[in-house]
This record gives structure tokens, sequence and C-alpha cells, in this order.
């Protein structure tokens, strides 16, 4: 097991087993993962997985996603060499279904199956698997661990729920266990166990000031609901903390690396900067930073910057000697030329501005990880293997795959 | 059907990424400079909704932060204590201790819940308002992420299916008849022209429009790229960038013009491939759509909010 810090990104790909890939929404994560993971496939050879959690339709469908829920799904080697590719190992890709593995959770963990078809149709179930806080982060790493304790893949590459904080899916499994160990959970069920286990009718509900309140604001039978599902959920506690604990012992094993990826916009990088100290600090292994969407260096280049002036300071002059060098042509008209020349060079100022924008904040990072690969703004959303294969030729800093 | 900034409750959804906040912000600054008394609620808060108006984080009591803007972070456990306070005279000494913990747990896991306080306590504000005993003209709420949004501002449809009896059911008309109500309440989109931002609006609209009673206002596309040429100057610009023109201005003004014509080649490009996800939520989607231009600028704060709300306004019109 290798710990030695990888210096490149090809380095890390061939040393780790799980590759996580964080950042703010809107950053192009889940593009880069994906991308990742079929370099990795096509350069390294191995079997590689694809965790994705929310792909955009088009990528989805390029990856072979479509309407295949939770199971894991090779890319087939046609269809990798239809886009231009010839893989040494093995893409697969797999899409989380929230719902089928929870459900899948809650078959595993309770302690008999009238149990868990209690917890199934209680319909506080739904609500609490698709909006508790945690529950998408909590099963994104569990369903993590899952595959990678099959020992199917060489690399696996996660993309990471939207969370409002960045860094809520490294908690989530410390959560699950407090949640479900919590004496909170054991003073809320108390009445259910004076009044004689599980079903049993509420009989000294009113005699604790807090219920009093609680019945005040919600209501007896809310209450009775709520109460009876965490007695059924709480049957479970044991399974759920061991997997939990398990998951989080994954998270900071050295064959596991995070990925920071950010936009040089302000917000993405302020959340990336945040995450990149949190993962020191919490001593997570912090393998790599991708900067995405990156204006391409023409833009800070003198010369260029010194040509887009000189197209808006002398547009007429220039457009006189343009004129009068091909008269015959759609250059031939002075005023349309000196429009043109003045848009190309505005049009360059204006995008210089925020390349500008860009390099500053580079520039300000601190403490950065070993490997940070910068990866160009294209022109064309990508939402095919050849686009992802682009990337990837960025990430690693070789030659394009499919131009050579 | 009065005005978006003539209503009394706004509340702005989007995308993480396509500038939600801003567009929240630069609204309440619209509204403001246009004579309103604003309170802008921050839901879910990263706390840095008053960093557009350059001032520091503000708690769970308004203040002003800009000229006729109060900002507000909205968060359950005070918002509980208002409640009770106000609703169940339950005396609230100092900390509220176990029961806000107790209560925080079963909001966590029980629907519409945690919800229900945020949006209780916007409700409650307008309709202060409306009767004349709270001062604002407007609310404005940054409200959840597309994905969660209508979970919260159903929370009061929610509640009342799921709880029999008690205050808070019989609290949950009064919130439905202003959540809505399409004279005093909308509910708007802010995106980006790029395809996962346009997919999720377009669900959400539908979403909102079957399976909720929350009107819908309009929607705002965050980030349009100019176009550089027309038609007629595109074909003057392919000249310009052929042999024998290319090397005539080569000649004249150095070696940084190839610079400048893949540069402008960019720009083009990704206005077009951005065009034809406009164009596609222009067909799927029967809102108002106000167009925010991309910002060539290098600082946020301020100025960048203020730019944001006169393309607001050259958009609303008035």
């Amino acid at each position: 097991m290798s710990t030695v810090p990888a210096t490149s990104l090809e380095a890390l790909l061939a040393s780790r087993e799980v590759l996580v890939f964080c950042g703010s929404g809107g950053v192009g994560k889940t593009s880069t993962a994906a991308a990742t993971a079929l370099a990795a496939a096509v350069h390294l050879g191995g079997r590689v997985l694809v965790l994705t959690i929310d792909p955009a339709k088009r990528l989805a469908d390029a990856l072979g996603l479509e309407g295949f829920g939770n199971d894991a799904r090779r890319v087939p080697d046609d269809v990798l060499r239809r886009a231009g590719l010839t893989p040494r190992g093995e893409l697969w890709a797999a899409m989380l279904d929230t719902k089928a593995s929870w459900d899948d959770l809650v078959q595993r963990h309770a302690p008999d199956p009238a149990t868990a078809e209690r917890i199934l149709s209680n319909r506080l179930y739904d609500n609490l698997t698709s909006r508790f806080v945690q529950s998408h982060d909590y099963i994104a790493m569990e369903r993590l661990y899952d595959l990678h304790a099959t020992g199917a893949y060489d690399l696996i590459v996660v993309d990471t729920p939207p969370s409002r904080n960045a860094l809520d899916f490294l908690d989530a499994p410390q959560r699950m266990a407090d949640f479900f160990g919590g004496r909170l959970l054991r003073w809320l069920t108390v009445p259910y166990r004076i009044g004689g286990g599980r079903g049993a009718r509420l009989v000294n509900f009113a005699s604790k000031p807090f219920y009093q309140v609680a019945d005040r604001i919600l209501g007896t039978q809310f209450l009775q609901d709520i109460a009876e599902f965490f007695l059924n959920f709480e049957s479970m506690y044991d399974g759920f903390v061991t997997r939990a604990r398990a998951v989080e012992h994954l998270m900071h094993d050295p064959r596991t690396a995070f990925t920071v990826v950010t936009t040089l916009e302000g917000a993405p990088w302020r959340e990336a900067e945040f995450f990149v100290r949190e993962l020191r600090e919490r001593r997570f292994h912090l393998g790599a930073l991708v900067l995405n969407r990156v204006l391409p260096d023409a833009f800070r280049d003198p010369a260029v910057a010194a040509a887009a002036d000189r197209f808006v300071d002398d547009a007429d002059a220039l457009a006189a000697v343009v004129a009068a060098s091909d008269p015959s042509a759609a250059s031939a008209d002075p005023a349309a030329v000196a429009r043109v020349l003045r848009t190309l060079g505005a049009s360059y100022r204006n995008f210089a501005v925020v390349a500008t924008r860009e390099a500053e904040l580079r520039n300000r990072l601190a403490r950065a990880p070993d490997v940070v690969v910068t990866v160009p703004t294209f022109a064309e959303d990508v939402h095919d293997l050849g686009g992802l294969a682009r990337i990837g030729t960025y990430l690693l800093g070789g030659v394009d795959p499919v131009t050579g | 059907m009065p005005g978006l900034l003539d209503r009394r409750l706004l509340f702005v959804t989007g995308k993480g990424g396509v500038g939600k906040s801003t567009v929240t912000a630069a609204l309440a600054l619209l509204a403001a400079e246009r004579g309103k008394r604003v309170l802008l609620v921050e839901v879910d808060a990263k706390g840095n909704l008053t960093n557009l108006f350059e001032h520091p984080a503000v708690g769970f009591e308004p203040r002003e932060v800009h000229p006729g803007v109060f900002a507000m972070q909205l968060d359950t456990e005070a918002s509980l204590r208002e409640y009770l306070k106000l609703n169940l005279r339950i005396p609230v000494v100092g900390r509220i201790g176990p029961i806000a913990n107790v209560f925080d747990f079963v909001a966590n896991a029980a629907p519409g819940v945690k919800e229900i306080l945020i949006v209780g306590k916007v409700c409650w504000e307008v309709r202060e308002s409306v009767e004349g005993r709270a001062p604002w003209d407007l609310v404005i709420v940054d409200a959840a992420a597309t994905g969660h949004v209508l979970a919260q501002l159903d929370a009061p449809r929610t509640i009342r299916d799921l709880v029999q009896t008690g205050p808070i059911r019989n609290q949950t008309e009064w919130m439905l008849d202003i959540l809505s109500d399409p004279a005093l309440t909308a509910l708007n989109v802010v995106t980006a022209p790029e395809e996962m931002p346009v997919n999720e609006t377009i669900e959400l609209v539908e979403r909102a429009a079957t399976g909720s009673t929350v009107p819908l206002g309009a929607v705002v596309v965050n980030r349009v790229l100019p176009e550089p040429f027309t038609t007629a100057d595109e074909v003057v610009f392919e000249a310009l960038a052929a042999e024998p023109v290319r090397s005539t201005l080569e000649a004249s003004v150095g070696p940084g013009v190839d610079g400048v014509f893949d540069a402008a080649r960019l720009a083009v490009a990704m206005r077009r491939s951005r065009v034809v996800h406009l164009d596609h939520l222009r067909r799927a989607v029967d809102l108002p759509l106000l167009l925010v231009p991309y910002l060539f600028v290098r600082d946020h704060g301020l100025r960048v909010t203020r730019m944001v709300a006169e393309a607001l306004a050259a958009e609303l019109g008035e």
C-alpha cells in the first residue's frame, strides 16, 4: 500500500483505490470525476468504477446509465472505441439511487422481515430517507463502502452529493451513528417503553413537561407516529453503527484520496479553500486540486493584449490599411472593419478581466496540494465520451487520446 | 396581476452555483431603490448574503444592511423560541435547552416541521405587514435550492396532512392563504444558460405548476454571454482572420493578432453553446424570463449587486 505523496494525478490514480471528488455545486464535479475514471480505464487499465450522484441526462446516456438504477454497468468497449478510445482496462459506471439504497440497508439491518416491513411502510420513512439532511450524504458513503468491499474494482472514483455544506458527507457516518445511538432518541421513545413496549399507547405521555409542550405544538397522534417509527428504527442500531464506523474508516484509509474541484470564481473558490483546509485538519488524504473551466492563457498574454489594444485604439487607421490592401473582399468596407476590430478588442479585454481575476485567485492559494491540474474552459458542453476524454487529457497532462 | 416587486412575498430559488444569492440581493436592492422597505431573509444560512451589501453577517434580528434593505438570518431555534413565546405563552427563559435539542431532532426526521418554522416566520412577517403591524413593503427570501424549495414552501400542506390537531395545524390555514395568493406571493427561479441548471428549472416549474399551490413569478437567467457579432459582421471577422488580411494586420499590429482572433472564436462558440439552452428554456417555460448579462468584472460585493439590479430593472421595465 502506497502512502507516498503522488506528484501527478496519474500517480494518484495508480496508487489509490478510492478517489473522492468534492467541491461546491456547478463547478463540473461530476464530469471531472467521470473523465478521471475514463482516463484511468483507458491509460492505466484495471477495473475502474465511477459512482455518480446526479449526472446530467446526456452524460448519463453517454455512460450507459439511463434507467439502470443502482447497479454498476460496464461501459461496453465498442462504445469506447466508437469514441476513438482504446481502453487497456474496463470502465464501469453506477448511479446512486438513494431510495433503493436505503431500502437495501433496512432489509439488511432489520432484526426480522416484519420489522423491516414496518419501517418501510411507515409514512415517516420516505421523508427520513429523502429529506433528512445527511441522508443522501450518508447513503453515498455507504454505497461506496459496499462497492469497495466487493473487491471487484481496482479503482473507484466517486462524485459527492451537492450539499449546502460541501463537507457534510464527511460527517454523515458519525452523525448517523449519533442519531441512532443518541440519548435523545431514547428519551423521545420513553413513553412507549413505560407503556409496555412497541405499539403500546402513550400512558404517561402527559407526565413530563417536554411531552406536554410537544403535545401542545404537534398533537398526540403525530408524536405517536414519530415515536413508533424510531422505536422500530432503533432495532437496527447495532448494524448501523458498525457500518458507519467502517465507512468512516475507509474515508481515512491511506488507499483513499480526496480531490477538490473548483472554478476560479469567488464563491466556489472560497469553498474550495475551506475544503482544502478542513481535509488537512481532519487528516483526510488530500490528493489533488482540479481548477476547472479556466480561461486559456492567451487572455493573459501581453502580446495579445497589445494587439487587442491596437484594435480598439487604432481601429479606423487599421481599417483603412486593410480596405486598401484588398478592395474586392468582405473586408473592403472601412466602417465595418473598424467596428469589427473594436468589437474584437473589447471582447478580448472583457475576458482578460476575468482571466486576471482567475490568476489572482490561483496565486492566493496557500498550501496547495502536491497535485494541481488545470482544465481549460471548453466552448461546448461536455456530454459525451469524447468530451470526457478531452478533459482527461488535461487531467493527466498527456496527449489527446483522440486526436493524438 | 401586480408587477413582481409590487407583491409582498418573493421566494428566490436556483441550483447551486448559478448566482441565486446575488440575484436575491439585487432584487432587494432594486425594490429599496424604488422606495420600498424590504425584509431580506436568508434561509439555509451560509451567512454570506450580507457580503453582497458589504455588510457584516446578521442574526435573527433584522438589521439595515443598505438603505431600505433589512436583512435577517432565519434559524429554526430562534423561530421556535419566538413561536413559543407568541403563540403558546410558554415562558422561554434563557436557553430552551433540551426542548430545542429534542425539537431539532424531531424536526430533522419529521416532515415539514423545520420548514414550517421557516415558512411560518416568513408568512408571519408578511401578515403583520399587510395588517400594518410590521413595516415591510416586501419580504424577499433567499430560499432553499431547486431540489428542496417545494418541500420548504409546501410545509404547511404537509403539516396539515400529517398533524391531526393542535395549534400548528390550525395555523397552516392562514399561511396557505398567503402562500397561494398570486397577488401577494411569487416563487422565482434563478438559472444559468447551461444544461443542468436549465433542466432543473424546467423540472421545478413543472412540479410547481402541477403539485404545488405556490404561484410562479419569473425566471432570472444569470450570466448570459453577449453575442459579439451580427451576421454581417461575422463575415467581416472571418475575412480579417483569413489570409491575406491576417498578415496585413499582423504586420501593423504585431504577433498578438491570432490570440485576439482565437479569443473571439472562443467567445462566439461559448455564446452559441449557451444559446441552445436558453432557447430550450424559452420553449419549455411559460414565464417571464429576465436576462442578466455575464459581468466581466474583477470584484464582488455591492458593485456587482448594483450591476445585477440595473440589469433586472431594465428587464422588468417600469
